[in-house]
């Protein structure tokens, strides 16, 4: 009996080391950068952080194909480094001693990535699946580009300084006309107060004036 | 050609031509002009290139020599006989007119292009207020996958300036289309060049205040700023340390002379009009001094917190260069995490390339020198639009630094504008284009809008080339050879004793010696050594420009073009015509005085034309 035992440990461990190896088929690298991501929170890669990897593998495996199937056993890892990384595997277990096809682990992987990223406090740059690209996020963009709302806040404030500048140019203006042609009024009735220096009130403005030397003239001259 | 004017010096009436509210703003406005982008991006670079502090030896002889003799003489110029450049120079001789002419057309000529560079500082201003900054990523392309291409390929910094800023062609010869996005800004620009010199140097004077002033606090916020960053002493000391074995390259000499010259904005008519609103009892010398110390002052205060942010950038280039290699070394080995740091990289790198030398090899590390990320050195707007936004975006809260920056930017071009608006206004203004009843605000008016028009033609895809054509050709050798027809002119025609009579009556004192000297032969001979010199390099090889092509076989690499024919036609024209004014006015008025001597009973024109010339010209406020 447990020769028996034994022997089938054996033939499955032999199987396993058979299924999951680095560059075996439908076999993935997972290269896990935890002091880059976390610095000083880190915490150390062991046997647990492997055991909860295993079981958020399942879990999409589960999710992916809802059929609640995959076991965490169903997940092998193999040649774990210093750096962090290793390689892993899904079996199958209704088909003895075969691997999931790798495109359906990486359809798994990828619609619950978010899942797994979290379960390690990790992002897609720091817990890398070689060999499966994560689709990038979309920049936000707001409905009016920014700059457009700065542009015209820029252009408000500067239409309104020629504005003003233009109307308290064109007010000083009127202004001086204004005060100009008072000016000129006043400058004209003080000439006409003053012809030759002689006040017209003085002069006579109907006739004209008798000019005294000429009429003495005329009276000695016999008309002709 | 010497023609001998009245004897009697001119007394200019004190009359209503506008005057600066005091002499602070009269000092601020010709510092402002003269400090402009120059020296920011350019004076730095020129240390770096031509041996560090040793540069300063050939700036500070070039300085003393054709600078301040230059500039001393354009203020006196404009101060005595208070008119713009066409009105001065016609006053000095009709001959002497073209020399007016042709700065007043190299003032058109810059204020144009000039003022699109400014649409491209305002661009990445407005761009500067959101998070994150649009030039620090790159956009992803059509399905999501990856990044945009010509963004992944070189950097999100070029791609922002090259593509979402210029949308620039592959060649000058393809115009593209405008780009609606920078004629907004274009059309903000001038809208605020109207606003600021709507009435002459009534609101210029005003304005300086704030544009004169604001760069400096800037500055200082960044050199306070710059000096934390790590790395900035190994660029300061990149920057100064002096290698004095590049005095022996004489286009280093070349090069600090023709520095000092533009950097001053020497020859463009805006000193001459701003001079020309002063009083006339005023010590000219000592603000010609003055302003330009200060702006050389200014260049190697700027230097500073540029190369301490440009040492940051290149320190950061350099470790995430020797990050990137440990990366792949952990990866490739599998070794943990931390195991190799920057500091034992070395003694890593030399265990493991004896060990696995095959290994290291297919690695294809990059080899990490910091000396080679100092080295690369740039100037003009690469230093402004692609390496400091690069550096922005590596400093924490980037979107103050990087609204700052572009204002200071913008303020140091706006004082410049006013400038070289200022030579293009007051002649026009004394030529009465538009009738006298009509206000200035017209006439300003005018001039911006007709300018806006022309430099649509800036925002199309091959803007950039065109703008480096005239920075190249219509801001150079005109300006080279307008200055020599200016000492000329006032030395040997109107000639130096009476020049010196006249700034004695207005300084108070006798001119000193070194003056004499230095109008009479050291600035003219300079400036004919400089201005061949100048003219041979750019004759030595065919013009040719860097185009950004994506189709480009060694892109990121610029590709090296040559100018077709005609583009280098207008090269030729560019920098021709306006020199070119001097001969062919003086050649007009020779032949107009042989047409009337011909005919006896007329009288000579000049008697008339120099009275004629004289008449104060008054305008309504």
């Amino acid at each position: 009996m447990l020769r028996a035992l034994l022997l089938t440990l054996s033939v499955v461990a032999i199987a396993h080391a058979e299924l999951c190896k680095p560059d075996a088929q439908n076999a993935f690298k997972v290269r896990i950068s935890i002091k880059t991501a976390l610095g000083d929170n880190a915490y150390a890669w062991d046997a647990n952080e492997e055991y909860l990897f295993k079981a958020m593998v399942a879990f999409a495996m589960r999710r992916y194909s809802s059929k609640s199937t995959t076991q965490i056993s169903n997940v092998l890892l193999c040649n774990v480094t210093d750096r962090v990384s290793f390689w892993f595997v899904v079996t199958d277990s209704s088909k003895n001693v075969t691997t999931v096809p790798g495109s359906e682990v990486e359809a798994a992987i990828r619609m619950n990535r978010n899942r797994i990223n979290n379960a390690f406090l990790l992002s897609d740059k720091t817990l890398q699946f070689l060999k499966i690209t994560s689709t990038l996020s979309p920049p936000v963009e707001p409905s009016t580009p920014v700059w457009l709302i700065v542009f015209g806040v820029v252009l408000c404030i500067i239409v309104a300084g020629i504005v003003f500048l233009v109307v308290s140019g064109i007010q000083k203006h009127k202004k001086k006309n204004k005060d100009s042609t008072e000016r000129e009024n006043l400058e004209e009735k003080v000439e006409v107060t003053l012809e030759n220096g002689i006040p017209c009130e003085a002069l006579d403005l109907k006739a004209g004036h008798i000019n005294g030397v000429f009429a003495a003239d005329d009276e000695r001259f016999t008309s002709l | 050609m010497s023609k001998d004017l009245s004897a009697a010096p001119e007394i200019p009436k004190e009359d209503d031509r506008p005057k600066w509210d005091n002499k602070f703003q009269y000092i601020l406005s010709c510092i402002g002009f003269a400090v402009g982008l120059g020296n920011v991006w350019r004076f730095p670079y020129l240390c770096q290139i031509h041996g560090g502090g040793a540069f300063l030896i050939p700036y500070f002889i070039a300085l003393l020599f054709e600078g301040i003799p230059l500039l001393h003489l354009e203020l006196a110029l404009g101060q005595y006989l208070r008119k713009g450049s066409i009105g001065a120079w016609n006053t000095i001789s009709p001959y002497l007119g073209g020399v007016g002419i042709g700065s007043w057309m190299v003032s058109v000529l810059v204020s144009l292009y000039y003022n699109t560079v400014l649409t491209w500082v305002m661009w990445y201003f407005i761009n500067s207020f959101q998070e994150p900054l649009p030039w620090s990523v790159c956009p992803l392309n059509e399905n999501r996958t990856g990044f945009n291409e010509e963004c992944h390929e070189s950097t999100a910094v070029n791609y922002f300036w090259y593509r979402k800023t210029l949308n620039i062609t592959p060649d000058i010869a393809e115009s593209g289309k405008l780009q609606w996005w920078l004629i907004l800004c274009l059309a903000a620009c001038w809208l605020i060049v109207y606003l600021c010199t709507i009435r002459g140097i009534e609101t210029t004077g005003k304005a300086i205040y704030v544009t004169a002033i604001f760069p400096y606090l800037v500055l200082t916020i960044f050199l306070i700023q710059g000096l934390t960053l790590p790395g900035a002493t190994e660029g300061l000391i990149y920057l100064f340390t002096p290698n004095l074995n590049i005095l022996k390259n004489p286009r280093v000499w070349l090069d600090a002379a023709t520095q000092i010259f533009f950097s001053l904005s020497l020859a463009f008519g805006g000193l001459i009009a701003f001079a020309s609103y002063n009083p006339t009892k005023n010590d000219c010398e000592k603000d010609a001094v003055t302003v330009a110390i200060v702006n050389s002052m200014t260049s190697l205060y700027a230097s500073i917190p540029v190369f301490s942010v440009l040492g940051f950038k290149a320190t950061t280039a350099y470790w995430d260069c020797l990050d990137r290699n440990i990366v792949n070394i952990i990866n490739e080995f599998d070794l943990p995490e931390e195991s190799i740091m920057r500091q034992n990289y070395t003694s890593w790198i030399s265990f493991l390339n004896s060990s696995y030398p095959e290994k290291i090899a297919g690695l294809k590390l990059k080899n990490c020198d910091l000396q080679e990320f100092l080295d690369q050195s740039v100037s003009g707007t690469g230093l402004a639009f692609i390496v400091f936004t690069q550096a922005i975006i590596l400093m924490p809260g980037s979107q103050a630094w990087a609204i700052l920056f572009f204002i200071m930017l913008f303020s140091l071009g706006l004082s410049s504008m006013f400038g070289n608006i200022e030579g293009v206004f007051t002649p026009l203004l004394e030529l009465q284009i538009i009738p006298k009843s009509a206000p200035k605000e017209l006439l300003s008016g005018i001039i911006c809008l007709i300018s806006f028009l022309i430099a649509l033609s800036f925002t199309l895809g091959s803007g950039s080339y065109w703008i480096d054509i005239f920075d190249r050709y219509a801001a150079s050798v005109p300006l080279l050879v307008i200055a020599f027809f200016e000492v000329i002119g006032v030395v040997y025609i109107y000639k130096i004793k009476r020049f010196s009579k006249d700034v004695e009556w207005m300084t108070g004192r006798k001119l000193n010696l070194y003056w004499h000297i230095a109008w009479r032969f050291i600035s003219p001979l300079l400036l004919l050594i400089v201005f061949m010199a100048f003219v041979t390099l750019q004759l030595q090889k065919t013009p040719s420009y860097t185009a950004w092509n994506p189709k480009y076989e060694g892109f990121p690499m610029k590709e090296e073009k040559v100018y077709p024919p005609w583009v280098q036609a207008i090269c030729v024209l560019l920098a021709a015509l306006p020199g070119m004014c001097v001969p062919l006015v003086a050649l007009f008025h020779l032949v107009k005085k042989k047409c009337r001597s011909k005919d006896p009973s007329f009288v000579p024109s000049e008697v008339f034309s120099c009275q004629g010339a004289n008449s104060t010209f008054s305008h309504p406020k």
